[in-house]
């Protein structure tokens, strides 16, 4: 190769062979075992290195193989449709945030260590908790993370969980306390309204003497509100066990927040403020604590506190950094490194943008459009409700036809619907991209197809 | 002559807004609302509004640009972070990206056949280029990648029924995240010791293997850039009592193209896409890993993987043993689109090129620094691949001028500091990582502000002890930011003292 764009030194070979003193670069290499060097070349399908306009043709063609939609996703279920200020796609571009590390040197690195802690303070506001730390990878492991923490704290190993949060999460949760063999108990829920077994939950959790943590997640999976949370912060403390809930940010824009129920670790995803789809991530995962130095200690990841520079000047710098590997290493309260950072700032100017008072419209608007399309559906004949509880966004209903049915109808007309949850249910996510239009033609062809199928 | 901006920016919370102010509009549907009454059950309702920001559009705009403005990029300036690979990001990559940013994880594949396609070609490449057999992208970072390769190893044990192996080596050179994974399985640290040479002591690792032995968790090159030569008997050692080799992929960098994970032994590698594959590391994350692996090892690596049956892609392969997922969905995909479009921009040819490269700036620039008075350059004299480790000790012991300060001084050069005292078995350790992105000419300025700060150290230590001066602030105070009296994590926290509401972090 003669020339590469990112290859900068390709023509500076000879000359800088000649500084260091060796006649060619394998012999910079000489130490490793010669039946070990690569013969050759990768074996890739892509040999020669592609000019940007021909990635872009690449690009063009793999574009092409995903089916454009009409409308944007009636799919939830952990990940919702939102519309992204172009002022966030705008600031998370500026080089000097996107391009720069962990900053491990305050004093260049002012701007993105402010940047963070305004996510912090954001989140800490919207949650009233006072601890957020920097992000975590996304909801599910954020989850893990703090059942683990419980499990420091009071060394208690069953972990008790509703049956009814996001099959996800759940799924992640259990990988990762798999290491430390932690148990986890599903609490069931009530199949009428969808909300949590609070007298099944009273039972279980009474039953053990081991209980380390016991997650709530509101609204959960179905959508469905929770509204006894303060049943099992109670319980949680009677049994000397960590509480934790799990929250949809947006609508904290109308219902209580985790910090009212004097919860311990709230948990959750910034997807929702701010962020694509990206097929599933980057997404940013929310934790934060109340004032607390037992559960502050054991916080897994980043902290940027406020302090002050030498002169006396407003500063900000990484804090508490003995919980971290690079500190503590097998005694770390974590192994996170990278987190998701830039994520967090996207969150940090969305939710400045939007502010109170956008905030409170955003989830007002979520919650209508949600109920008005949960109602026009339910008035399409056999269609009804799964769960009676108040609900926000996302919503659960039973079809007198196989949903899958319905679903490669929709996904003919160009529309996504919901996610399956059963034979003939789903599961619609409804949020303010969905304009009236929109859902008066998911509403029209839900009812053409279930029309003509029972009519066949 | 460099200077970094300096604002007085106030936080956003702070901006005090006379009136209603909002810095974007919410679409409302009229008609909707109209018909849709609010009723939350009442013990549901938030008791006040959350004290968020009342401000415009160009508000939040100006402050946030502003705080960009002190900060500092592989755009700005040099990065040479050890064990970071703070290589340039191509601006294709952007573009590349959007591949997936409109699409939703639990979409029907026939969809998303784009996106599934570019996955399940990135999934075989890495294979590839890291001799595995296969790889998993459900990894967001190269620590959840640890994790996922530790409990591989962990149930590949409890599969054999071996009750007692809860032995996990490191070398003592690792980075910290090894035995931070190693604990999340549940296992024990043991370290091995470095030798004279810098490299793992084979006769201490001898001696530690046993019975007990579930893996061993090593980068190649290590982290003081050192090859570890003995790499195909320290894999016979571990595999002789049937323990898995383990390889932090974090130092990949320097021998992408020259060698390969797989043919030196390994059985699991993760990668860091964020560090080898060129994406931006966006101020700590997101990042996006891979966990690849070879032979039997393939049945457990985290699920789900891309498959293709009749022509077609589906995201639902679950290796037989899996240990589960490690996200929530499918990992950084985002990212993963980055690294794709990185990897096409260099071609095996250019890909091939890369260690070579980014090993050849690394011994280049120690030719410039080994001769420096103040620097010493610990272990053997071999040829560093992707980075080295100098120590500054010689140079406190002459003038009281630590690793920190050297950092500081640079960074008041327009360089970022290379990453200090770390590995730990350096006395005031500089750790430089250069990478292949960066021109000669910036490798001979940053040789050449080294040599002036040491000079100066000599002449004058003062003047490197006061510094940074040129950036938005100055040193740090540490202790009012974690003493549990003024430890201000949030805003909140800082009103609530201010009110008398809260007291010191008990």
């Amino acid at each position: 190769m003669e020339m590469h764009p990112w290859l900068p030194n390709l023509a500076s070979i000879k000359e800088m062979l000649e500084v260091i003193g060796v006649n060619d670069i394998y012999d910079l290499f000489s130490d490793v075992p010669n039946e070990i060097l690569l013969k050759g070349d990768f074996d890739l399908p892509y040999k020669e290195p592609l000019s940007e306009y021909e990635i872009t043709l690449r690009l063009k063609e793999l574009k092409s193989k995903n089916m454009k939609l009409l409308t944007p996703p009636f799919m939830g279920g952990g990940e919702c449709p939102h519309y992204v200020p172009e002022a966030v796609k705008f600031i998370i571009s500026r080089s000097e945030f996107y391009t720069s590390y962990t900053p491990y040197q305050p004093e260049i690195t002012q701007g993105l260590l402010q940047a963070l802690f305004e996510y912090q303070s954001l989140i800490a506001e919207l949650f009233e908790l006072e601890v957020v730390n920097a992000s975590l990878y996304d909801w599910g492991s954020a989850l893990a993370e703090a059942v683990m923490m419980a499990n420091r704290i009071n060394k208690k190993t069953s972990i008790a969980i509703p049956a009814n949060i996001n099959p996800y999460h759940k799924e992640v949760l259990k990988t990762w306390v798999y290491g430390k063999g932690l148990k986890i108990i599903e609490i069931p829920y009530d199949k009428y309204s969808g909300e949590l077994d609070y007298e099944k939950a009273k039972e279980i959790i009474s039953s053990s003497n081991d209980i380390s943590a016991i997650y709530i997640q509101q609204p959960n999976y179905y959508g469905v509100f929770e509204e006894e949370i303060e049943t099992i912060t109670d319980y949680a403390k009677k049994v000397g066990a960590i509480s934790i809930m799990g929250v949809n940010p947006l609508s904290l824009g109308l219902i209580k927040p985790p910090g009212e129920y004097e919860i311990d670790i709230a948990v959750s995803d910034g997807q929702e403020l701010g962020l694509p789809l990206n097929y599933g991530g980057p997404l940013v995962g929310i934790m934060a604590t109340r004032w607390d130095g037992q559960l502050v200690r054991q916080m897994p990841g980043r902290i940027v506190g406020l302090t002050k520079d030498s002169n006396g000047n407003k500063a900000f710098t990484l804090i508490l950094q003995t919980r971290e590997q690079f500190a503590r290493r097998e005694k770390a309260t974590s192994n996170i490194t990278t987190n998701e950072a830039l994520m967090a700032i996207a969150n940090a100017v969305f939710l400045s943008l939007l502010g109170k008072h956008g905030l409170k419209a955003m989830a007002e608007e979520i919650y209508a459009r949600s109920h008005y399309t949960k109602q026009k559906l339910e008035s399409i004949k056999g269609v009804t409700s799964a769960y009676q509880g108040d609900f926000f966004e996302e919503f659960a209903l039973r079809f007198p036809i196989d949903y899958s049915l319905i679903h490669s109808h929709l996904l003919k007309r160009g529309i996504l619907g919901g996610i399956q949850i059963g034979k003939s249910e789903a599961l619609f996510c409804v949020t303010e991209v969905h304009t009236k239009k929109m859902i008066d033609t998911l509403i029209s062809e839900i009812k053409e197809v279930i029309e003509s199928v029972e009519a066949s | 002559m460099w200077r970094q901006a300096k604002w007085d920016e106030q936080l956003i919370t702070e901006y005090k807004s006379t009136s209603n102010r909002v810095g974007v509009l919410i679409p409302t549907e009229k008609e909707i609302r109209e018909n849709v009454e609010i009723k939350l059950p009442s013990k549901l309702k938030r008791a006040k509004q959350p004290e968020l920001p009342q401000v415009s559009e160009l508000e939040v705009i100006r402050h946030f640009i502003r705080l960009s403005q002190m900060s500092f990029g592989v755009d700005t300036g040099f990065m040479p972070l050890g064990s970071c690979t703070m290589k340039y990001n191509p601006k294709i990559e952007e573009k590349v990206s959007s591949l997936v940013s409109d699409y939703h994880p639990l979409q029907d594949f026939d969809t998303v056949q784009g996106i599934l396609e570019m996955v399940y070609e990135m999934q075989s490449m890495l294979a590839e280029m890291t001799g595995m057999d296969q790889c998993s992208l459900q990894v967001p970072a190269g620590a959840a990648g640890e994790l996922a390769g530790v409990l591989m190893i962990k149930k590949y044990h409890e599969d054999k029924n071996r009750r007692n192996r809860d032995e996990m080596l490191v070398a003592d050179s690792a980075h910290g995240t090894n035995p931070a994974s190693a604990a999340m399985g549940g296992y024990k640290v043991v370290y091995i010791r470095t030798n004279k040479e810098g490299l793992v002591d084979l006769d201490v690792l001898k001696e530690v293997t046993n019975e007990k032995t579930a893996g061993f968790m090593l980068t190649n090159p290590n982290t003081l850039g050192l090859f570890e030569s003995e790499i195909l008997e320290i894999s016979k050692v571990l595999h002789s009592v049937d323990a898995k080799l383990y390889y932090d992929g974090a130092n990949l960098n320097g021998i992408l193209g020259v060698v390969r994970p797989g043919d030196m032994g390994f059985d699991i590698v993760h990668i860091n896409l964020h560090k080898t594959f060129g994406v931006p590391h966006g101020g700590g994350g997101p990042g996006a890993g891979a966990i690849c692996a070879k032979g039997e090892m393939v049945e457990y690596l985290p699920y789900p993987l891309v498959q293709k049956k009749d022509g077609k892609f589906t995201f639902d392969y679950v290796p037989s043993r899996s240990i589960g997922k490690i996200a929530t969905f499918y990992g950084n995909i985002g990212n993963v689109a980055r690294a794709y479009a990185y990897i096409l921009g260099l071609g095996s040819k250019g890909l091939s090129m890369v260690g070579k490269m980014s090993t050849l700036a690394t011994n280049y620039l120690i030719s410039k620094l080994k001769d420096l008075r103040g620097l010493s350059l610990p272990f053997s004299d071999r040829p560093r691949k992707h980075e080295v480790v100098f120590s500054a000790k010689p140079l406190f012991n002459d003038t009281g001028v630590s690793a920190n300060d050297i950092a500081k001084a640079l960074i008041d050069r327009g360089f970022y500091a290379p990453t200090i005292y770390f590995p730990p078995n350096v006395e005031e350790a500089l750790m430089i990582e250069p990478t292949e992105t960066e021109p000669k000419e910036v490798l001979d300025s940053y040789a050449e502000a080294i040599r002036q700060i040491i000079d100066e150290a000599y002449k004058n230590p003062q003047a490197i002890l006061n510094s940074p001066s040129k950036t938005a602030v100055s040193r740090i105070d540490q202790v009012i930011a974690n003493h549990p009296s003024t430890v201000t994590p949030t805003y909140r926290v800082y009103r609530l003292r201010s009110e008398g509401k809260i007291s010191h972090l008990k």
